[in-house]
């Protein structure tokens, strides 16, 4: 009896298959969700809850001050302690995306009673976006290929290593947030056309917008969904679906971001954006042409109609662009945009980008340690989707090849390229996987029912004839399998290894093994800053190179010259001069920007390989670029750089050369080796007798990497 | 906050000023210490230090190789002015040495040098770190041939009548200087790379640099007006310096003595070495062209408080307080070329100060149409006063957002198309809807 209605309550509780398939899948995403947000916090674990890098700063130090002083303030701040004449308006330049979005989780979270505080809700907005990241590749995978594909696609995109490098916890930066509206957007915009429905597209505008608001990598969604448009009517996919969603999202989308003050008319005026333009005219000469075909019953009448009219539409769409861009209305595509199409433009024509380590182009190496797999799964998938082509797999593929190709072109764009290999990826995995378990399953049908010639398709009977001519495939499909799973979890191991072992470093703390094998950490920026905050006056202004000027101004509290928004090419260049003058001539360049500290920073007693000696010859070339006096051959000695006995003599007395090596002559760094070895350029110093005139040395930092210069009065007899 | 922050940047600005010694409270009670070769000098200078003691400076004489011979006791200077009648002294006694004399300057105290054809390598080295080298030859004397005094009891001409005197009331006061200066001693030069030396008593052209015992082999090294007879130097922190060739300029003999100068019919009763020393005494010892500059602060037309930020466009008046020390009190300084720098990189705004005679300058003008981070710069530096050189800083900001104006006339073809655009677009819906 008891046993009876145990097995009827097993039967109430037995889900049907339907609900079975739908608890896993929910319960995966769950495991997903979270597996993408705890992946992401080594860094915290290993060092502490802190923000990265450079740019994080500048935006921790905007996301503080929008919290105290509310919207408006930021959105007119204008900012005196950087950009020192200058000032910045920063509420103007600015994408207040990420620091809204903070902002607003601050806020929310205060409102349910949890005092935490700003820093720790920044340090973990990358987490937070990257887990609902996955949420949009699963619903994605989904629109594009079927539930499987997007439940795979939101595991790999969880732990892809190259998405992990921007979102890690503490990375605080636009990107974080940007991915996942960028990946919002394509999806809101490809159910928009696959559905033909106006609120997908007024979604999709509306993502739209947050990309916008958040990352200046919206330009890539606003010349990517145009492109895509333009295959489809190359194509001759042309449809309804397609005019209602791409009419919409661009209308409402440019309206919406006009709006971002950064962003403004540039919307309608810059040559990046003309391409959207080009192409909503075109839709609306297509729809004219449906329309006249749909009334004209004469072909050749409408062959001769569509002939005129293309060519009209298209000279007219030349000759204003010619005009808008003579006369100054349209202006010209920018440098950074000339740079993603041709890589070597950035080295030849604008040093201050080609100088950034993440504007190189990519090496190979890096794709690999970045997508692991993911590489060779990628044309699969691509082959995948060409076989069941759809408006939808057409996106996805487009997206995957454009942005392969501008990943090539700079390291750091990478990143944009990781949802579709992800994607693309999982549509290969999803689909491998599902066919060998079907071959699995209906071969033991076969078996199992014997010939069913009569009924099924021809496809079923091909098979089943493959079947017959391949005795082992049973377990031919097995292995592969068992290969597939062996390869994801390897790629699962090296995504672990890669987050925990690279890309968790917060780089503001240095680490390094000692003689044993211990963890040796050099927290001198953090010293530096600190001595700065306390110990110099409230409006003192230091220089630096721009590497540094986030961090001075939101850890050190204190006026600068230069910082990573590197809007002023001219004034960077002057700062490079001053770098690479004799001393007298920089004093002059530092008196007249009141400069009252010169922070650099030395990596040779520790054998930090970035810092400001082996960043020199940059600053040189912008210098260069600007005042032709500096001149890169000065600082060559037979096209090599070097700091020893051999280096050029400007070399040796230059202020950069003297600022971080002075008193470094007297300093043994290593074991068997003379006074004054640099560790990070492994030689002997060449200029051990240094003695400054203008500038005494104010503060070093314990590892010697941050040293503190304070700028002399003038003579008093003098 | 916002007054601490004021006092700071203000503070700073006057830094120069806050740390002189010159004491605007009680400048009675400064303390000069004289160090001699030999204690003969006091009666045979008497005069001089009389002057001196009679306008308040409580004088103390040393021996230069005074064993306890010290500046500073505990960090804090013992005396506000050092007279150097020591020339032949090659080294100071105690903890006085090179560098401690230049410390002394370089923290605002003054400075009188006086050498002689005696002068030793220490004395030159002091006169060199100010800016003036004295003739390397140390047996040569200014010798001049043309505009020497004519006495009865020497024929050497090194005994020199100069009446080429800088053209500067501040220095020398309002009172011409009729008579000659006589001058007997050596001849220095001022360094072309320095700007802050002033030639005070220049040699006539006719004069020249050269030892009187041996023969002139070659032509001398310093001759003609690069001589100079008595130079001044007003450092950065407005610590004065007085360097002359000539003890004797300084003595009760010289300022007793009638005096005709070469070629000239007049013949003076007695020489004009007492008023210029007197005078140039003055100066040194900031008695006269010292001047301060305080209370400077701005603000918008119609507000009364500073703000921490002008908007660009903005009308706002600036003032200044500028007095000059009388010797006794704060006078008010009344001159017409005060300017105002509202400066970034350059000055955009240079406007001359009007004065209300009471010692407040003021102007009014616009904030130009450039944002950024501005200084208002009161530079004035003439000649003799000291140097004032205040700024402070206050940044620029645009335009917020809700300042621009709402409603442009401009723009009222644009507003009507948007109006007119939407009341369409609303009838024909309504009219494309219901109207089958």
């Amino acid at each position: 009896m008891s046993n009876t209605a145990g097995s009827d309550l097993l039967k109430t509780f037995k889900l049907k298959t339907k609900q079975q398939e739908l608890l896993i899948r929910v319960s995966i995403l769950c495991l997903v969700y979270i597996l993408a947000f705890i992946t992401r916090l080594f860094s915290v674990l290993r060092y502490e809850s802190m923000i990265h890098e450079f740019d994080p700063y500048f935006n921790y130090r905007t996301t503080l001050y929008l919290t105290q002083n509310g919207f408006y303030d930021f959105w007119n701040w204008f900012d005196s302690e950087s950009w020192y004449p200058l000032g910045r308006i920063i509420g103007g330049t600015l994408y207040p995306g990420l620091m809204v979005t903070a902002a607003l989780i601050y806020r929310l979270l205060h409102f349910l009673r949890f005092a935490v505080h700003i820093r720790e809700v920044c340090v973990l907005t990358a987490p937070f976006f990257a887990s609902n990241t996955t949420l949009v590749a699963y619903f994605f995978g989904k629109e594009i290929w079927d539930s499987g594909a997007g439940l795979v696609a939101a595991i790999l995109i969880a732990v892809c290593p190259g998405y992990i490098s921007r979102s890690v916890a503490g990375s605080y930066d636009n990107e974080g947030v940007a991915i996942f509206a960028l990946l919002f957007t394509f999806y809101l915009f490809v159910k928009a056309v696959n559905t033909g429905s106006l609120a997908w597209g007024l979604a999709s505008a509306f993502g739209y917008f947050y990309m916008v608001s958040a990352w200046g990598g919206y330009v890539f969604i606003i010349n990517l969904i145009p492109l895509y448009v333009l295959v489809l009517l190359i194509t001759g996919r042309y449809s309804m679906r397609l005019y209602v969603a791409y009419n919409c999202m661009y209308v409402l989308g440019m309206l919406l971001a006009m709006q971002i003050r950064f962003v403004g008319f540039q919307h309608v005026q810059s040559g990046e954006h003309m391409a959207a333009m080009g192409v909503f005219f075109l839709m609306q000469v297509f729809y004219f042409l449906d329309w006249v075909k749909h009334m004209l019953s004469d072909t050749k009448l409408f062959q001769a109609f569509l002939r005129i009219t293309v060519t009209c539409a298209v000279a007219v769409g030349g000759v204003a662009l010619g005009v808008g861009t003579v006369s100054g209305y349209i202006s010209p595509w920018t440098g950074r945009f000339y740079s993603l199409l041709d890589p070597t433009y950035a080295k030849d024509h604008i040093p201050i980008i080609a100088s950034v380590s993440e504007h190189q182009p990519t090496a190979w190496s890096s794709f690999m340690f970045d997508f692991h797999i993911l590489l060779f799964l990628f044309p699969a998938g691509v082959y995948f989707c060409f076989k069941r082509l759809s408006d939808a797999t057409m996106f996805i593929v487009m997206y995957g090849l454009t942005s392969l190709y501008f990943a090539g072109v700079m390291v750091r764009l990478i990143l944009v390229a990781t949802p579709a290999v992800c994607l693309i990826s999982a549509i290969a995995v999803s689909a491998t996987v599902k066919n060998l378990t079907v071959l699995l399953r209906s071969k033991n049908k076969v078996v199992q029912t014997g010939s069913t010639k009569g009924t099924s398709s021809a496809k079923a009977s091909s098979k089943a004839s493959l079947d017959q001519s391949q005795p082992f495939q049973k377990n031919g499909a097995m292995a592969l399998l068992f290969g597939a799973f062996y390869l994801l979890s390897k790629y699962a191991t090296h995504c672990t290894w890669v987050t925990s072992e690279a890309y968790s470093s917060p780089s503001i703390v240095l680490a390094a093994r000692g003689a044993h094998g211990n963890r040796v950490i050099f927290d001198d920026y953090r010293e530096a800053y600190f001595w700065l905050r306390q110990n110099t006056p409230p409006d003192a202004k230091v220089m630096s190179w721009w590497d540094y000027g986030y961090q001075i101004t939101a850890m050190g509290n204190r006026t600068v010259i230069v910082d990573n928004n590197t809007w002023n090419n001219t004034h960077i260049a002057t700062v490079g001069r001053a770098m690479s003058s004799y001393e007298d001539e920089a004093y002059e360049i530092m008196r007249s920007l009141d400069v009252d500290y010169v922070l650099v920073v030395f990596g040779g007693v520790t054998g930090y390989s970035s810092d400001d000696i082996n960043k020199f010859l940059w600053m040189v070339r912008i210098g260069g670029g600007v005042f032709p006096v500096i001149k890169e051959p000065d600082y060559l000695v037979n096209g090599e750089y070097r700091v020893d006995k051999g280096a050029a003599p400007k070399m040796l007395n230059c202020l950069m050369y003297k600022l971080c090596y002075y008193r470094f002559g007297e300093l043994v760094t290593e074991y068997g080796k003379p006074p004054g070895y640099d560790r990070a350029r492994g030689v002997e110093i060449g200029n051990k007798d240094i003695k400054l005139e203008h500038l005494e040395e104010a503060f070093t930092t314990s590892n010697w990497i941050v040293r503190i210069y304070k700028v002399k009065p003038p003579n008093n007899r003098w | 906050m916002k007054n601490l922050c004021f006092f700071f940047i203000f503070g700073v600005s006057l830094f120069p000023l806050l740390c002189f010694s010159f004491n605007p409270e009680s400048p009675l009670d400064r303390r000069v210490l004289v160090l001699l070769d030999d204690f003969s000098l006091k009666s045979s200078h008497s005069i001089f230090f009389n002057s001196l003691k009679s306008r308040g400076f409580n004088v103390e004489f040393k021996l230069a190789d005074d064993p306890s011979l010290s500046l500073q006791r505990y960090g804090q200077y013992l005396y506000d002015a050092l007279i150097l009648f020591s020339p032949s002294t090659e080294r100071f006694g105690g903890s006085l040495d090179l560098a401690a004399v230049i410390d002394f300057v370089d923290s605002g105290h003054d400075l009188i040098v006086a050498a002689d054809a005696s002068a030793s390598d220490l004395i030159k080295n002091v006169a060199t770190e100010c800016g003036v080298d004295f003739d390397e030859d140390s047996s040569a004397m200014v010798i001049d041939h043309k505009s020497y005094a004519i006495s009865g009891t020497e024929g050497d001409h090194t005994l020199i009548a100069s009446d080429d005197f800088i053209q500067s009331d501040v220095v020398l006061g309002k009172t011409k200087i009729d008579a000659p200066v006589l001058f007997k001693g050596i001849a220095h030069s001022v360094n072309a790379a320095n700007g802050l030396v002033l030639k005070v008593l220049s040699a006539s052209s006719s004069a020249y640099s050269a030892n009187l015992a041996s023969k002139l082999l070659r032509p001398p090294l310093l001759s003609g007006s690069a001589i100079s007879l008595v130079s001044v130097v007003q450092a950065r922190n407005n610590a004065r310096i007085m360097i002359t060739g000539s003890l004797d300029l300084f003595s009760n003999r010289l300022f007793r003595t009638a005096v005709q100068k070469a070629g000239s019919p007049f013949k003076f009763e007695k020489s004009g070495n007492e008023q210029f020393v007197t005078e140039i005494s003055k100066w040194v010892f900031h008695e006269r062209g010292h001047l301060k500059a305080v209370d400077l602060r701005h603000h918008k037309v119609g507000e009364t408080d500073e703000p921490a930020m002008y908007r660009i466009k903005d009308n706002l008046k600036f003032y200044v307080e500028i007095y000059e020390w009388s010797g006794k009190s704060w006078e008010p300084f009344v001159a017409d070329d005060v300017q105002v720098q509202f400066y970034m990189m350059s000055p955009y705004v240079l406007k001359t100060l009007s004065t209300d005679g009471k010692g407040l300058y003021h102007a009014s003008f616009m904030v130009p149409d450039i944002y950024g981070v501005f200084q208002f710069k009161v530079d004035y530096h003439r000649l003799g006063y000291t140097s004032l050189s205040l700024s402070k800083q206050i940044p620029v900001r645009p335009f917020r957002h809700n300042e621009y104006e709402r409603f442009i006339t401009t723009a009222f073809p644009y507003y009507g198309a948007s109006f007119t655009t939407m009341a369409g677009f609303f009838f024909f819906s309504i009219v494309y809807l219901y109207n089958k």
